[in-house]
């Protein structure tokens, strides 16, 4: 390539560029709300559609793993965000700390949502619940043999155990649970005893963990529910159904306090600079349709009374008692579970 | 040695504004575009000061030992494996002739356009117990379960050395094979007559001659190294970055995670330094002989076979698997092609990567410019040095810091607008797709500075004396002299800024404005959910968009020296 012809084709590029860049909308019309998302947009997509269809309000989205609350931080009075969407307690609780969060005001979904899955200043509200739950090999492992997340520490489960990272949040606020119904001392023994029972070193994401049971590397795994509804309905991969179809499912601590639960939930931003639209998405969102939508699409719980668990769910999972610890107080000892992962050497 | 020459001391520039105290024009924009991206890396810095508690004795006490052991052997595993794969094959098809030489050329560059997160998902794929290898093995042993036999484990710090070795030693390869190119013949042929062997002369002259080069393609290995989450993430694999997300996002302390990141960058400093302090202060300028044709060496039989065996492996595994695979996993997914999504990802990744690559270039010809006129300015050359360090934060570090003096810039013109005029002005930086761009420029200054600097390095001072004596100022002569004779240098920062940018991840999440895709964006959505077939089309975009500058880049390379 000769120099000219470099020349003029950096700037074509720069031209381009250029264009592309400045031609990009960055105006905030009436109509719109914007989402800083946590949660992958295609989980999101079937319900900003229908709610786009009800109302004609515009819904714009980022979705980022993490940096979003850094980035409403920062852009202060300023931000386009409207509404702080995520798939763990942890990050509602972490902006509402950094006072980032403005108080929803909406009696509707006080009325949707049981004040279990809510703030209690009213900063954030939960959108669905899931339950972190036990899959068990249906070969290896009988019904009895293990009914809470106090017996992981048992002894008789050393090599048997499969888990993703203990720093992931969900089982950061496995931990944060039981720290807060056992205390830090307690607490950390379990998870001693747990570490020493494990098949292998935490890896993978939670289906990896039912493979792993369905392989034989292991005999039970912890897991979040909605997994198993997602793995049995694979039909682009569907080797996932007879990941599905090698366990059973258990949740813990029936005869006590109740399995573990952790929600996706949403939040309107202190700054938002369409407040009522963004009240209009949380209304809907937590409404019986979008409610429905949730439990079907992504098998999720939802957390409005009344509204049906999908068919499938039904199916594979009888009534449940929850944990109804507050949420509040589980995030707020996740720096401390997460401390304590490093202690044990949990990953390691 | 003829080609080594000692430095000379008096500099264009500096005779001509002695007499003057005003800094040049050169001197001023250089420092502008040091400190511009310094921004970023001084933001990070900043936030090591304000810690929400000191994480310290918990780390120490705990995993530190575990974090800096991971760390230090993943940079010793890749960076001992690229060295040697980069070194051996570029030496090869340079100075020697063997079957496939021609090809070999061009595609050990190949494997540079996959991403590191994509080759990780791809050998898991392959290589875990339920995967085609184990499976097979299974079947021809008769074996039913993992209790009956072992299998070394992909997800592992071995593992991570390999997937990243294989995407990263074109680096190595690239600068080391330049090198080779650029190097006098006269010189070898001297050392051959007086009576080394080819190994010998390998040993004692080409390579000392290379090593700055290849020190440079081993840096940017390491540091590439020390930045990456997604693939140590993947395979479970605790080194620093980890640490630093840890106390993030798990801790809620964005202040200790700058101040690991910060050491990490100081080891980086540490890094640099020692090379340099420990090669001679020679500076080399090539002689007018380096254009006579290369003499290779003939290898036949035994030889040539291992020669083309050692060149085909990288690119077997580091590009012919993870293509057909991803070629294999795509087919069931023809349909997102169809997805008018798809095209406008595939346009805002095009655009912004082109975007970013002429523009790093630009800030890493005035940062290398404004040196070489002023090489006394102690001062501009820390500063450009540490201009550099961009590169070893991890992505998503380095976006916050992208974010916070952009949100400052945006929310002070905003206010004072508002004070003033009565007029909000709102964000004029954050958020728009200039803000991804400005992150990768930062994150690959010290790529593209790496080429354009070396290039630059070899024009003897002696040419820029002849062109200002004739009476062009330092714009011409930049123009009409340096621009012509460091076009290979300024095209291979081009071409790999942009294979690179195509590539990036955890910052294009983070900064880009609302419903913006680039292929890697969408890939990633798919891939966290580890949805890995349906991460394929995208994942297969990014390699055959980023095929193309490599072949470019490989065939410029090479023209270097047939040009005669």
């Amino acid at each position: 390539m000769s120099v000219m012809e470099t020349k003029s084709l950096s700037k074509v590029f720069a031209v381009t560029t250029l264009a592309a860049l400045t031609s990009l909308p960055q105006v905030s019309l009436a109509d719109e709300v914007n989402i800083y998302s946590y949660r992958q947009e295609f989980l999101l997509r079937p319900l900003l559609d229908a709610f786009k269809e009800q109302t004609d309000i515009d819904v714009n989205i980022i979705y980022a793993s993490k940096g979003l609350i850094e980035r409403i931080e920062n852009e202060g009075r300023n931000t386009p965000a409207d509404i702080l969407l995520t798939s763990d307690i942890g990050p509602l609780h972490d902006a509402k700390a950094r006072n980032l969060l403005a108080k929803i005001d909406s009696a509707e979904i006080n009325a949707n949502v049981p004040a279990q899955y809510r703030d209690e200043d009213g900063t954030w509200v939960g959108l669905t619940a899931r339950s972190r739950i036990i899959y068990t090999s249906k070969e290896r492992v009988s019904e009895g043999d293990i009914s809470s997340y106090e017996g992981l520490a048992d002894p008789k489960w050393a090599g048997r155990i499969c888990t993703r990272s203990g720093k992931h949040s969900y089982n950061l606020s496995l931990i944060g649970s039981l720290i807060e119904h056992k205390g830090e001392a307690e607490a950390q023994a379990w998870l001693e005893a747990v570490k020493a029972n494990l098949a292998r070193k935490p890896q993978g994401n939670d289906r990896a963990q039912v493979k792993a049971v369905m392989e034989g590397q292991c005999d039970v795994a912890l897991g979040n529910s909605y997994y198993f509804g997602a793995m049995l309905t694979n039909d682009k991969e569907p080797e996932q159904k007879e990941w599905a179809n090698s366990v059973n499912l258990l949740f813990p601590n029936q005869a006590n306090r109740g399995a573990h639960m952790n929600i996706s939930g949403a939040a309107i931003t202190a700054n938002a600079p369409n407040p009522e639209s963004a009240k209009a998405l949380l209304e809907f969102l937590t409404s019986e349709e979008a409610q429905r939508i949730y439990a079907e699409v992504n098998y999720e719980f939802p957390v409005r009374p009344g509204v049906a668990r999908s068919a499938l769910i039904n199916e594979y999972m009888g009534e449940f008692k929850a944990d109804e610890v507050s949420l509040t107080r589980v995030a707020a000892n996740r720096s401390a579970a997460a401390k304590m992962v490093d202690r044990v050497g949990f990953d390691n | 040695m003829q080609t080594i020459e000692t430095k000379l001391t008096t500099q264009p520039e500096a005779v001509r504004t002695a007499g003057l105290r005003l800094p040049s024009y050169w001197t001023t924009l250089g420092w502008l575009v040091a400190l511009l991206v310094i921004l970023p890396i001084a933001a990070v810095v900043w936030l090591a000061f304000n810690p929400s508690e000191n994480i310290w004795p918990h780390l120490i006490s705990s995993v530190l030992p575990v974090y800096v052991e991971s760390t230090l052997l993943l940079l010793a595993g890749v960076g001992a494996l690229s060295l040697f794969i980069g070194v051996s094959t570029a030496w090869l098809v340079t100075l020697c002739n063997f079957p496939g030489r021609r090809l070999f050329e061009w595609a050990l560059l190949l494997p540079f356009a996959i991403p590191a997160y994509v080759i990780a998902y791809i050998y898991t794929d392959l290589l875990e117990y339920a995967g085609p290898v184990q499976s097979a093995l299974r079947d021809l042993f008769g074996w039913s379960s993992a209790r009956d036999y072992s299998f070394p484990e992909i997800r592992s710090l071995g593992g991570a050395v390999l997937m990243l070795s294989l995407v990263l030693y074109p680096y190595v390869y690239l600068l080391a094979r330049s090198s080779f190119l650029e190097q006098s013949i006269n010189i070898r042929d001297a050392s051959r007559t007086l009576g080394c062997s080819a190994w010998q002369s390998f040993f004692r002259i080409s390579l000392p001659v290379a090593r700055p080069a290849i020190a440079v393609g081993l840096a940017l290995v390491a540091m590439e190294t020390l930045n990456d989450f997604g693939t140590v993430d993947f395979f479970a694999v605790k080194s620093l970055s980890a640490g630093i997300y840890d106390a993030w996002l798990n801790m809620s302390n964005l202040g200790a995670a700058a101040q690991i990141a910060t050491l990490m960058m100081l080891f980086v400093v540490l890094f640099i330094w020692l090379e340099r302090t420990s090669r001679a202060k020679a500076k080399q300028f090539s002689g007018a002989d380096r254009f006579k044709r290369l003499e290779r060496y003939n290898l036949t039989g035994g030889k040539a076979m291992a020669a083309s065996l050692l060149c085909l492996t990288p690119v077997f595994f580091g590009f012919i698997v993870p293509l057909a695979e991803l070629g294999g996993m795509t087919l069931n997914h023809l349909d997102q092609f169809s997805d008018s999504r798809f095209l406008k990802q595939a346009s805002n990744s095009f655009l912004l990567s082109s975007g970013a690559a002429i523009f790093t270039a630009m800030l890493a010809l005035l940062l290398a410019y404004s040196q070489r006129l002023n090489p006394n300015l102690k001062g501009l050359r820390f500063a450009a040095k540490l201009a550099h360090l961009g590169y070893a934060l991890p992505g998503a570090v380095l976006a916050i810091g992208v974010i916070i003096p952009f949100a400052a810039f945006d929310n002070t013109i905003d206010s004072w607008m508002r004070d003033t005029f009565n007029i909000s002005t709102g964000l004029l930086l954050s958020g728009t797709p200039f803000a991804i761009l400005f992150a990768y420029s930062v994150r690959f200054l010290a790529v593209s500075s790496g080429s354009i600097e070396s290039s630059l390095a070899k024009v003897t001072p002696s040419m820029d004396m002849a062109s200002r004596s004739l009476g062009a100022n330092s714009l011409e002569t930049l123009k009409r002299v340096h621009l012509p004779l460091i076009r290979t240098g300024l095209l291979t920062a081009l071409l790999v800024v942009f294979v690179d940018s195509m590539k990036e991840l955890p910052a294009t999440l983070i900064l880009r404005p609302f419903n913006f895709d680039t292929l890697a964006t969408a890939v990633y959505q798919f891939a966290s959910d580890e949805k890995i077939e349906a991460a394929a089309p995208g994942s297969l975009l990014i390699v055959l968009v980023g095929i193309i500058p490599v072949i470019l880049l490989s065939r410029t390379i090479t023209a270097t020296r047939d040009a005669s």
